[in-house]
């Protein structure tokens, strides 16, 4: 697998940002009330990850290492005001909907991450892939619980009816949707149980022999793993320091 | 020789016969007053959702056991008392398969992925209520009473309205399936302190604490009622869960504090949430919400109550 194929599938897979880095959870939990805001909430992320990591790739050698943050934050920010305008003008009912989330792409700690962890280290290429690896990795995981909480709480999928609801006052029978689902609890119950199912495909995977794709970081031990939190709790390796 | 009679061992010496499942079941027992009552007011629709309730329960912790290879706790009542509880909240109206979902939420969410008994960190037939409560609003918040849909009296009182307190004593009103009768709660509490299974502190704490605060709050929320206006008090005592969630749900024996400082502490949380939310709240009830926000600081209420061993924090 060559190294830009394999970010792709690095993001998308190994290391998805949503259920195995478990990073950017204020979006994951904010905004996936519907499939549409979960696909549109993670495609303007990775506009702005491809974007930010590819122009933090050039300017690399640039930086001065001890105002990485700052300057980082300043080309995420450029990136995150345009695509904020263009979604004001082209798709405001999306706008709309996200909000206030929008602006807070920039303090993503994905796009931050990947800035820090993979962009300022490496070529401009893999980082650009990096970014749509990742970039992808967020938008299905945001439209994976999207789309359930949005069946199980209005018997919706991206904005169809799918499941006929019941109406009481025609006496019809149907889907009574459970609207917790998309209430703020919905959201933490829909995640853990997505993350439950995967470790446990994961695990299964495990036992049957098969080769369980690990994150890519911990081959180099912990120190160039872009994943904080785990620090070798997650994905032992022996090698950590 | 005597020093060979001498047994060693370490503690605990003095073991109790009681075990879990002997509790639950006393608590069981507790309830048919009011589970009794409850058919006997709103019908057979009473029933069907008790067993739908229950059932769900215990066969949700029978299955979740044995998928997980654990062992098997359905003998000792708890999903019993979960699931009746939980019944008890429903209102009658409300469809069976809500009852059901409300079972299955409760033992699996609530206390089985915590761990099982002894783990949760809410009641889980409150949990499972407020659930319901948040996604059903409409169906759990009709009540229907005597073929007619018809406000409790506590939305009534809410709204400046009379209501009857002798009814609300004996429980002809409309409400949940188990909160309505004063009586037939009062008659399961005192079997429960008789067992010795609860005692007075947290239900005593909580009653006395939420009597102050409506004395002294139910002016500000309702200028016709004078300072611990006793007809007022009677009606929000008799109203709503209140009985039910004092004697039986927030007396839990995981989700409420064992330290008896800490009880003392948390039935005034509980007085001052029930209060706050019944006077200033959206709704007019506010027994399920005050008990599940004061389980989730019980720990931190044990960790600054923690009564100090004999012989230490002397001299500093």
């Amino acid at each position: 697998m060559n190294n830009c194929t394999e970010r792709i599938y690095n993001g998308l897979v190994k290391e998805n940002p949503t259920f195995v880095l478990m990073l950017g959870m204020c979006p994951t939990l904010a905004v996936t009330t519907s499939a549409i805001n979960g696909v549109g909430m993670g495609l303007s992320t990775t506009v702005v990850l491809v974007l930010s990591n590819m122009l933090i790739s050039m300017l690399r050698k640039i930086i001065p290492d001890s105002v990485r943050m700052p300057a980082f934050i300043v080309v995420v920010a450029s990136f995150v005001t345009i695509v904020q305008f263009l979604l004001e003008g082209f798709v405001p009912s999306l706008y709309d909907s996200l909000g206030i989330y929008i602006p807070l792409i920039v303090v993503n700690c994905i796009i931050l991450g990947r800035a820090e962890s993979y962009a300022s280290k490496n070529p401009v290429l893999p980082s650009i892939f990096d970014g749509i690896g990742m970039g992808l990795g967020f938008t299905v995981g945001l439209t994976a619980i999207g789309v359930v909480r949005e069946v199980i709480g209005t018997g919706a999928a991206f904005g169809k009816q799918i499941l006929p609801l019941a109406d009481a006052a025609a006496g019809t029978g149907g889907y009574v949707p459970v609207t917790i689902f998309i209430l703020p609890p919905g959201a933490f119950l829909v995640l853990a149980f997505l993350v439950a199912l995967q470790n446990k495909v994961r695990s299964n995977a495990a036992k049957k022999g098969k080769k369980v794709p690990e994150a890519s970081g911990c081959k180099e031990g912990c120190g160039s793993c872009g994943n904080g939190g785990c620090s070798g709790k997650v994905f032992p390796t022996g090698n950590e320091k | 020789m005597s020093e060979n009679k001498l047994k060693m061992s370490s503690s605990p010496h003095i073991r109790s016969k009681d075990t879990s499942g002997k509790i639950m079941l006393y608590v069981t027992i507790a309830l048919l007053p009011a589970s009794a009552f409850g058919i006997w007011n709103f019908g057979l629709s009473a029933l069907v959702m008790l067993i739908c309730t229950t059932a769900s329960s215990v066969l949700t912790e029978y299955i979740y056991e044995k998928l997980m290879h654990k062992k098997i706790t359905v003998d000792d009542f708890s999903a019993v008392v979960t699931g009746l509880l939980l019944g008890l909240n429903m209102p009658a109206s409300a469809p069976w398969w809500m009852g059901v979902i409300g079972g299955v939420f409760a033992i699996l969410i609530v206390k089985q992925l915590f761990g099982g008994l002894g783990q949760n960190f809410m009641n889980p037939a409150l949990g499972a209520r407020c659930f319901l409560l948040i996604s059903f609003t409409s169906q759990m918040t009709t009540f229907i009473y005597d073929g007619v849909t018809g406000p409790t009296p506590l939305a009534q009182l809410k709204a400046g309205e009379a209501v009857d307190s002798m009814s609300m004593l004996i429980g002809r009103i409309p409400g949940t399936i188990g909160e309505t009768s004063v009586i037939a709660i009062i008659i399961g509490a005192i079997f429960l302190i008789l067992m010795g299974v609860i005692d007075l502190r947290i239900p005593g704490t909580y009653i006395v604490t939420f009597i102050v605060f409506i004395g002294i709050f139910g002016h500000f929320a309702n200028s016709d009622v004078g300072f611990f206006d006793p007809q007022y008090i009677t009606a929000h005592l008799c109203g709503g869960g209140l009985m039910l969630g004092a004697w039986f749900m927030a007396t839990d024996y995981v989700t409420s504090p064992i330290t008896k400082k800490g009880q003392i502490v948390y039935g005034m949380l509980l007085g001052i949430l029930t209060g706050l939310f019944r006077l200033f709240g959206g709704s007019a009830e506010g027994v399920s919400y005050a008990i599940i926000i004061s389980n989730l600081v019980v720990p931190l209420i044990e960790r600054v109550t923690l009564p100090k061993p004999f012989g230490k924090g002397g001299e500093k």
